[in-house]
């Protein structure tokens, strides 16, 4: 099993950064996060950065991420007729799912990771305090934890829209309609019940908010795991 | 005794109120070229998911080199190899790497996987191609490429499912005898697919006749031939008229005659001297330019069984 997985990672990973194509749309794709997070807020926040739940930005990233490279590689091996091909091979169906959830994962997580250094540098260069500034520990768990977190249930969620989706396009327009709901409804419900929301969160800090998020997102996650094994298998894919 | 390949019970697959493949019973023997001919919509891509085990049967069994296609599905498609309905090539990615990561799955040792990546290359003739990617090759050298992935764990039995659709004469007829030297070598069971009958004629030992999922027929091309076919005479000429037709028609020995532009056909009820219908043909006025006593090719065969089934 991990042989085979290792083998559609050694594949999914050529297909999304060594084609020549590939690698061009991956580095714009990189582009603008990068830029925000590991430039622009360091820069805006000042000292601040390290500590300020405005570092929470990076976890923009795996979503962004992920939602890109889950639909090219659940629904573009539909729409490229290679999905057929790969079910008829001796590949087991959980190392063709988990090779490619790992890739996708690994890499909106990975460039989190680097840029919240890459950030850790710029604010160090452009603020030196005489020492080297570095992320409180909550900032560290929510950041390292919750990206890689959020990057898996982003994965869930595009893995289940692109095994319905007839193209790449329609199913990574749908994932990002579906990831922008939460937040929108949960500024709604802040900006109506704000009083009430602030009375009873007012004795919770920003490490218990973390570990809150935490255990509603390995919940979310657990419960996708278990749907999208449900949902690939050979028999389902083959009849689209 | 001969080994056989494939063997299928009364398989069947239903969608819904549609049978796609409805009582399937056949046995494919080992080492040889088997054609799976139909048209269109026939059930052709069902039986091979069925028989890879990517679909469950709604009745009926099969057994592939041995093993149940519900029960050890896994064994199958490890000891077969798959060219589909598509080439299923990853575009971006070069020749070289498509075949790479196919060894990979299959377990090749590096040496090994390289050594069977640059034979199979050099055999199709895309060797010095092997690290362009493949999205701006030709549609027949891509079906090269995916016919040698489908070759390249030696596998026991490959299925191709028309591997020629699409492509120009020339490309076809490459592709044709790189498949038939190759399978020849390397002693694999080939099910073929197609529609395509001069293929069948020249590549397949044994082909089946498939049709709105049942079969019609099995047996080696001359056998279906004797089965379907009766003899007949292809003239070329002038002045068939309805004279000379009713003449020929009165003849107990023909039972039909058709005229298309200056060729008449004439079937007939047996094997006989025609000399006898020329002669009657001259003296009524025919120019006779050519006679020719006609052997159907396949794809007469093919529909005459088509036209029996409706």
């Amino acid at each position: 099993m991990i042989g085979d997985m290792l083998s559609v990672i050694w594949k999914e990973r050529k297909s999304l950064f060594v084609s020549r194509g590939s690698r061009m749309r991956a580095l714009w794709n990189l582009l603008i996060p990068l830029v925000l997070v590991a430039i622009w807020f360091p820069l805006a926040q000042g000292p601040d950065w390290v500590t300020s739940p405005v570092a929470l930005i990076a976890l923009m990233i795996p979503t962004l991420l992920v939602s890109t490279t889950i639909p090219d590689s659940f629904a573009g091996e539909r729409e490229r007729h290679t999905l057929s091909t790969l079910l008829a091979s001796r590949l087991p169906d959980r190392a063709v799912l988990f090779g490619k959830l790992a890739v996708a994962v690994g890499y909106g997580w990975l460039v989190t990771i680097v840029a919240i250094l890459l950030a850790l540098l710029t604010v160090n260069a452009a603020h030196w305090q005489g020492h080297v500034l570095l992320y409180s520990p909550a900032i560290v768990v929510a950041d390292v934890v919750l990206s890689f977190l959020l990057a898996v249930f982003v994965a869930g969620v595009g893995i289940l829209i692109s095994l319905r989706s007839a193209s790449v396009q329609s199913a990574q327009q749908l994932l990002v309609t579906i990831l922008l709901i939460p937040p929108l409804v949960l500024g709604v419900i802040f900006s109506v019940f704000h009083k009430q929301i602030g009375n009873a969160l007012g004795g919770i800090d920003f490490m218990q908010a973390v570990l809150i998020a935490m255990g509603v997102l390995i919940a979310a996650d657990v419960v996708l795991a278990l749907a999208i094994m449900a949902r690939f298998q050979r028999a389902r894919l083959i009849l689209g | 005794m001969t080994e056989i390949a494939i063997r299928t019970e009364n398989l069947s697959r239903d969608f819904g109120s549609v049978k796609a493949v409805d009582g399937l019973l056949m046995e494919v023997p080992s080492g040889i070229i088997f054609g799976f001919l139909g048209p269109n919509a026939s059930g052709k891509t069902t039986t091979i998911n069925l028989l890879l085990g990517l679909l469950e049967p709604t009745s009926g069994r099969a057994e592939v080199l041995g093993f149940d296609t519900r029960t050890q599905t896994s064994e199958i498609r490890t000891r077969s190899g798959a060219l589909l309905e598509y080439p299923g090539l990853y575009e971006q990615m070069s020749a070289e790497d498509n075949l790479e990561f196919y060894g990979r799955v299959w377990k090749m040792g590096a040496a090994e996987r390289q050594a069977r990546v640059k034979e199979l290359l050099a055999h199709f003739g895309l060797w010095e191609r092997r690290r362009e990617s493949v999205e701006k090759w030709s549609r027949g050298m891509k079906q090269k490429l995916a016919t040698a992935r489908a070759l390249l764990h030696r596998p026991s039995l490959v299925f191709l499912d028309e591997p020629t659709a699409g492509l120009d004469v020339v490309a076809a007829a490459s592709l044709r005898d790189d498949l038939a030297g190759l399978t020849a070598r390397e002693g694999v069971t080939v099910f073929l697919t197609t529609h395509n009958m001069v293929e069948a004629e020249r590549l397949c030992r044994l082909v089946a006749v498939i049709r709105q999922g049942r079969l019609l027929a099995v047996g080696h091309p001359d056998e279906l031939r004797a089965h379907t076919d009766s003899p007949h005479v292809e003239v070329a000429g002038s002045g068939f008229n309805e004279h000379v037709l009713g003449l020929l028609r009165a003849r107990p020995e023909v039972s039909a005659v058709e005229v298309q532009d200056r060729r008449l056909s004439i079937q007939l009820r047996q094997e006989m001297d025609v000399a006898p219908l020329v002669s009657l043909m001259v003296s009524a006025g025919v120019q006779v330019e050519e006679v020719r006593k006609g052997k159907a090719s396949l794809e007469e065969v093919f529909l005459t069984l088509m036209e029996e089934e409706r």
